[in-house]
């Protein structure tokens, strides 16, 4: 992702060079990188579902430790960081650089506490008993769960660094595909939990 | 800082592209429109729906992903060539998951 704010020279969007397909391969790339996303965390959400019913008679199951009404609540915190993240995105496209910080700030701060969510859920989990060894439940449960973290947790780093140029003034319109770039990855893992929170908390 | 935050309702300049995008309130509305759809499936999910309760949640949860991919990812206003990209992906995980499902359920 190029920084650069150079004049835009003729090309595609963003001023980038022309290319073959007339489209911006950083964008290309992200998609593909998306995509390739998928198969990690579909392997993943298929493991899970595999799994299920599985783990020995007795040990900890899903009912036993979820809490639906606080996992609701951090579900709806990460899908208005979707809203905020593209709301940060309209801001830089019409340069609006006051509202393209508060979003971006607003979108790390949301993240930030997902993942403290995630956090905390995992504390109580281990409490209680269910820890990465366990049972099938717990090693499938928390290494979805945890890639999906560490990838929420690797977004409000981008967007934290996104928040702190943008401060020194250096993301201007014709860097907006930066931001997208960064939006694109930042729906993604909210994508990802609208199936795991469906398919992992909610279906029994 | 500006204490003002509320989305304007300032319609986005086209891109180089020539796609119009939606305004800051279509995004709010959308996202309205998703909080609802998660509100309901939680609300499903504490209701005695028996065989529906399932495919019911699976459908919302696809409607959901839908939304979000094709608003706020621009996915329906952006070139086809990424949605290809993107829903390749997505076959082959589904592809995956059938084939470990069979592999695992095979009768002996």
């Amino acid at each position: 992702m190029s920084l650069d704010v150079a004049t835009p020279h003729a090309g595609v969007a963003g001023g980038h060079p022309p290319t073959t397909t007339g489209l911006s391969h950083e964008k290309i790339g992200m998609w593909a990188f998306l995509g390739s996303e998928c198969l990690l965390f579909g392997g993943l959400i298929s493991t899970y579902l595999l799994y299920r019913g599985q783990s020995r008679p007795g040990t900890i199951t899903p009912p036993d430790v979820f809490d639906i009404p606080f996992t609701s609540v951090s579900s709806f915190v990460l899908l208005m960081s979707s809203l905020t993240m593209v709301l940060a995105l309209a801001a830089i496209q019409r340069n609006d650089q006051h509202r393209l910080r508060v979003w971006l700030l607003t979108t790390a701060l949301l993240g930030a506490t997902f993942v403290g969510g995630q956090a905390y859920e995992f504390t109580v989990f281990v409490r209680e008993g269910l820890n990465l060894r366990t049972n099938l439940f717990g090693s499938s449960f928390y290494v979805l769960t945890g890639f999906h973290g560490v990838h929420v947790t690797l977004g409000v780093l981008m967007l934290l660094s996104l928040f702190g140029l943008a401060v020194r003034g250096r993301i201007t319109t014709a860097q907006a595909e930066t931001v997208e770039l960064v939006g694109l990855y930042w729906h993604f893992v909210d994508i990802v939990w609208i199936l795991i929170f469906t398919l992992v908390y909610l279906i029994p | 800082m500006s204490t003002e935050t509320m989305p304007t309702d300032d319609v986005h300049a086209t891109e180089e592209h020539g796609h119009d995008h939606p305004s800051d309130w279509q995004y709010v509305k959308v996202a309205i429109v998703l909080a609802l759809i998660t509100g309901a499936e939680v609300a499903m999910s504490y209701m005695e729906l028996g065989g529906l309760l399932v495919p019911g949640l699976i459908v919302l949860s696809i409607i959901k992903f839908a939304i979000v991919v094709m608003w706020f990812m621009h996915l329906r206003f952006d070139n086809r060539l990424f949605r290809r990209l993107f829903v390749m992906g997505i076959m082959l995980a589904m592809f995956v998951y059938c084939a470990v499902l069979l592999a695992f359920n095979l009768p002996r």
